[in-house]
């Protein structure tokens, strides 16, 4: 008899693990959220103490020892990724091109996020013609191409790197608007909202205390997303020689730097975007992870 | 069916209008046509004459409604590097910049569907985990640096392709891998999910009950309903694929209307420019007006409403 | 008779779960003729409808399914070919299912898919295959048939659907036709008119029927046999008058307590209910799966107990005659 009492589901959802435990559960059982955490946290370490760990002046140039190849085609210790064609070391650049390339993401993602929510929830909460205002807005946005703006407003403001972060972030609010319009309109319907309005909370007050947090799990999603996006956007930008400037260590540049040397020295173009590549990849595996192990449907 | 073509298509021409609108107060707000035009020599009351010879100097909303009026005409007024018409610079570089797109797509859509089909027969499977990988991994590639392996590797390494240039049908196979491989992903695993709904829905089971062979339930029963969403996907991502053939097109110097917006660009060539985001911002409106309308099309639930 | 059309001896089915194996259905055992209507009978999750998906052969690729004997009109279908098992399916053997609202493809028109159902059995044209479907559309009671075959799933109401479901399996004339809860996703004034009209026509055609239902009031008025269900395994079969007279495992008395039966309940008196809920069926399990809700549970239950009953009326209780008498002197 004791079998059978022990094996009912109806036992184990009483003395199942608790939501904490689950979400633990989940998170470690997921390997493309550890690897992604994992890169993207060495990423940002090296980022943050990039003057501790760069072994040369990112801006130092050196005519004596230009286009010097990597240790492991042949070259020194001194500079173990080789140097570029101004004798700039470029392990020293690469560290400081994460700097930037997590700066823009992380600063353009936040303008974009800020205005993207505003007005997602905006559309969600009120619905109406506020909602078709958004909508319409969220179409405009689409309808314009984004290199192609992006390229031109940046040429015609000058590409200093705040410029290129400011003009990232007005454009990419598209996908935060879309889905917070989204989860807004599914949070809203719910109960306890009902309830606090119903005891008179201000309508401030209910977006902010019951359907925020209700809606931050998609909202971290797309911040990732966005984050990625904005780091590939201004990589291409300043690939084309319209984003950040010269002498700024961005990986984009030092991929279009190096495609001039391409056809003699292919390393210079392979390693700057293999680590834009990793990063992006790391913050998508992320993005992805943190999908699934917050999903409602994998909530059972 | 009508009344919501008709709507979609008011939709379509209201956002087309506040685009064009929106591109030209930026550009407007941005620069000085005026000193762009002199050139970086020309004195101040150079800039000043060619301000009033043009017109620059009358208010924002004047010159919009003008330049907006010999748009819809096809006019977009006199590049300042070439010295020629927009409109004919732009139809002249189309060709290039369309048969990439319709390549690009058509190369995305024999690869992530199939794929996606196959990932969705059996979850979990290797070719399910591969195709994961491969969208993963596809959509973090950033397709400036995608491009220049392919040149390393294919044109400079085997010397199978030419690295640049649209001379011939050669010429296009890199740049379509490039800007296909960007769609890709969304479309796979877009493919994957609908596939997987179907599959496990009841009018599956109904048509192996009738003793359909798997292939046939495969294609002809789940695929036609998984497609759906599918080809609106393809249509929208072709819009945005068409957007960002500026950058495929700089790395494999295709003279396509990309290619022009990025010279145009670094020329400071205003017109050019106002025109060539009007257009790409067309194609995009144009693009997801027919998606609607052919997924309408596709679904009969919608085409007898 | 001779042989009949369909035979199935210690059919078992297995399902691989997160923590061990689900053991569905465990050795079902019956026989049915042609023309011949047998209930299974039996609440939610008790294998009725894996039983009848397993006899189809339409059972997910994760499921196992294993059986001393399982045989149609000869032919064995634990070792028939993927090729003989689909020319089985829909031309000599059909199903209904439960949900008419989702099982039409909604791309199709439910002209093509009728006629679909024809052609992939029988070599006739497209033309000869739509005039049978006009000729079923009207049999079961669609009128303006010509007009419907251009119509879409979506267009039609649920009992429409449902009798253009009856319509598709009877394409081909099959032998055997399973029908899954055939109406309880539809009105009760619809259930009554689909259920009349596919006992009807199953008369007609000769075919034999198997016929899944919870509802004992339907079976009381259609079934020549009845297979009563529970936890997976078989507690009770045998010719329908038999097993409503004098229905002999506890289980099978607590169902008919729960519904009111024409000349059996009489006025006045409250309906039953079985008290406790269904085992688990997942890992070891063994002995009487209704020893958890029965009053007349011993230890004995625990062990592998055998049917019991005369040829045709057998059922599976430790008890010489499932206490039935012992009911029958204080009524519930």
């Amino acid at each position: 008899m004791a079998t059978t009492e022990t094996n009912d589901p109806l036992l184990q959802e009483i003395t199942g693990p608790t939501p904490a435990q689950m979400l633990r559960k989940r998170v470690f059982g997921h390997q493309g959220l550890l690897i992604g955490a994992g890169v993207l946290g060495v990423l940002l370490f090296v980022a943050i103490f990039a003057p501790l760990l760069a072994p040369h002046d990112p801006y130092a140039q050196s005519l004596m020892s230009r286009m010097e190849p990597p240790v492991f085609l042949g070259g020194s210790w001194e500079h173990p990724l080789g140097t570029d064609h101004l004798g700039r070391d470029y392990l020293s650049r690469l560290i400081y091109g994460a700097r930037v390339s997590l700066m823009i993401g992380a600063i353009a993602a936040l303008i974009s996020g800020v205005i993207g929510t505003a007005m997602g929830v905006a559309a969600g909460y009120f619905g109406g013609r506020v909602d078709m205002v958004v909508t319409f807005l969220i179409n405009v946005r689409l309808a314009m191409p984004v290199v192609l703006v992006a390229l031109a407003v940046v040429a015609i403001l000058g590409g200093s790197l705040q410029v290129v972060i400011v003009v990232l972030g007005l454009l990419l609010w598209d996908r935060f608007a879309v889905v917070m319009r989204a989860s807004t309109l599914q949070v809203r319907g719910r109960e306890y909202v009902a309830a606090a309005r119903a005891i008179g909370a201000s309508t401030p007050r209910v977006i902010l205390s019951e359907i925020m947090p209700n809606i931050a799990n998609n909202l971290i999603v797309v911040v990732t997303l966005e984050m990625a996006h904005a780091i590939l956007l201004e990589a291409a930008l300043s690939f084309l020689g319209l984003g950040v400037q010269p002498p700024t260590p961005s990986w984009g540049l030092m991929v279009s730097e190096g495609k001039n040397m391409m056809l003699f020295e292919p390393w210079m173009v392979l390693i700057p975007g293999a680590v834009l590549f990793l990063l992006v990849l790391a913050i998508n595996l992320m993005g992805d992870g943190l999908r699934d192990v917050t999903a409602p449907e994998n909530r059972s | 069916m009508l009344i919501f073509i008709a709507k979609r298509l008011g939709l379509a021409i209201v956002v087309a209008f506040t685009v064009s609108f929106i591109s030209f107060t930026l550009l407007f707000l941005a620069g000085d046509p005026a000193a762009a035009l002199a050139g970086e020599t020309a004195s101040g009351e150079d800039i000043e004459a060619i301000r009033k010879l043009y017109g620059f100097d009358r208010p924002m909303l004047v010159q919009y409604l003008d330049w907006l009026l010999s748009a819809v005409q096809g006019d977009f007024g006199e590049s300042y590097y070439f010295r020629l018409p927009v409109s004919s610079l732009i139809v002249e570089r189309l060709s290039v910049t369309m048969t990439l797109g319709v390549c690009g797509i058509t190369f995305a859509l024999l690869t992530a569907v199939p794929l996606g089909v196959a990932a969705a027969i059996r979850p979990n499977s290797l070719i399910d985990r591969m195709a994961l990988f491969l969208s993963v991994a596809g959509q973090a590639m950033p397709s400036f640096w995608f491009g220049l392996i392919l040149i390393v590797i294919f044109a400079i390494q085997l010397g199978w392709l030419p690295p640049s240039g649209a001379s011939s049908p050669m010429h296009f196979i890199m740049p379509t891998i490039v800007l296909g491989y960007y769609a890709m992903p969304a479309i796979m695993r877009l493919t994957r999910a609908g596939m997987l709904e179907v599959l496990s829905s009841e009018y599956i089971r109904t048509a192996r009950a009738k003793g359909a062979s798997e292939g046939r339930v495969l294609f002809r029963h789940a695929l036609r309903n998984a497609i759906i969403p599918v080809v609106s996907l393809a249509a929208v991502q072709m819009g945005f694929m068409l957007g960002g053939s500026i950058v495929v097109e700089s790395i494999f110097a295709l003279h396509g209307a990309g290619y022009l917006a990025w010279e145009s660009i670094a020329r400071n060539d205003l017109p050019t420019v106002q025109a060539l985001i009007l257009v790409f911002s067309m194609f995009y409106i144009v693009f997801t007006f027919l998606a609607d309308v052919l997924n309408a099309w596709l679904d009969p639930r919608m085409r007898s409403s | 008779m001779s042989k009949p059309l369909l035979s199935v001896r210690n059919l078992t089915i297995d399902i691989p779960v997160g923590s061990g194996t689900l053991h569905a259905v465990r050795g079902i055992d019956f026989d049915l003729d042609r023309g011949e209507t047998l209930c299974i009978v039996g609440e939610s999750g008790s294998g009725k409808s894996l039983t009848s998906l397993a006899v189809m052969g339409l059972l997910g690729n994760n499921i196992r399914r294993s059986a001393d004997q399982l045989e149609f009109d000869g032919t064995d279908l634990t070792t028939a070919s993927p090729r003989t098992m689909r020319a089985l399916r829909g031309g000599r053997m059909s199903m209904i299912f439960q949900e008419p609202m989702t099982s039409l493809n909604p791309a199709y028109t439910i002209g093509d898919q009728l006629v679909e159902a024809l052609l992939l059995h029988k070599p006739v044209g497209r033309k000869a295959a739509r005039a049978r479907a006009v000729e079923l559309l009207e049999k079961v009671g669609i009128t303006a048939a010509e007009s419907r075959l251009s119509q879409y799933p979506h267009q039609l109401s649920g009992g429409l659907r449902q009798r253009v479901m009856i319509a598709m399996a009877l394409m081909c004339e099959p032998e055997l036709i399973i029908a899954d809860e055939p109406t309880t996703a539809l009105d009760v004034t619809i259930q009554a008119q689909i259920l009349r009209l596919l006992y009807d026509l199953g008369r007609e055609m000769n075919m034999a029927m198997i016929l899944i239902t919870h509802d004992l009031g339907v079976v009381a008025r259609v079934a020549d046999k009845v297979a009563v269900m529970y936890a997976g395994e078989l507690v009770e079969t045998g010719p329908a008058a038999e097993v409503f007279n004098t229905p002999s495992h506890p289980y099978t008395r607590g169902l008919l307590r729960c519904i009111p039966l024409p000349g059996k309940t009489e006025r006045g008196s409250e309906l039953g209910t079985i008290p406790g809920i269904v085992p688990s069926l997942v890992g070891d399990v063994h002995g009487c799966a209704f020893r958890t809700r029965c009053p007349y549970a011993e230890a004995a239950c625990q062990d592998t107990i055998p049917m019991h009953g005369d040829d045709s009326h057998e059922f599976r209780c430790i008890h010489a005659d499932g206490k039935r008498h012992a009911e029958e002197e204080v009524p519930a």
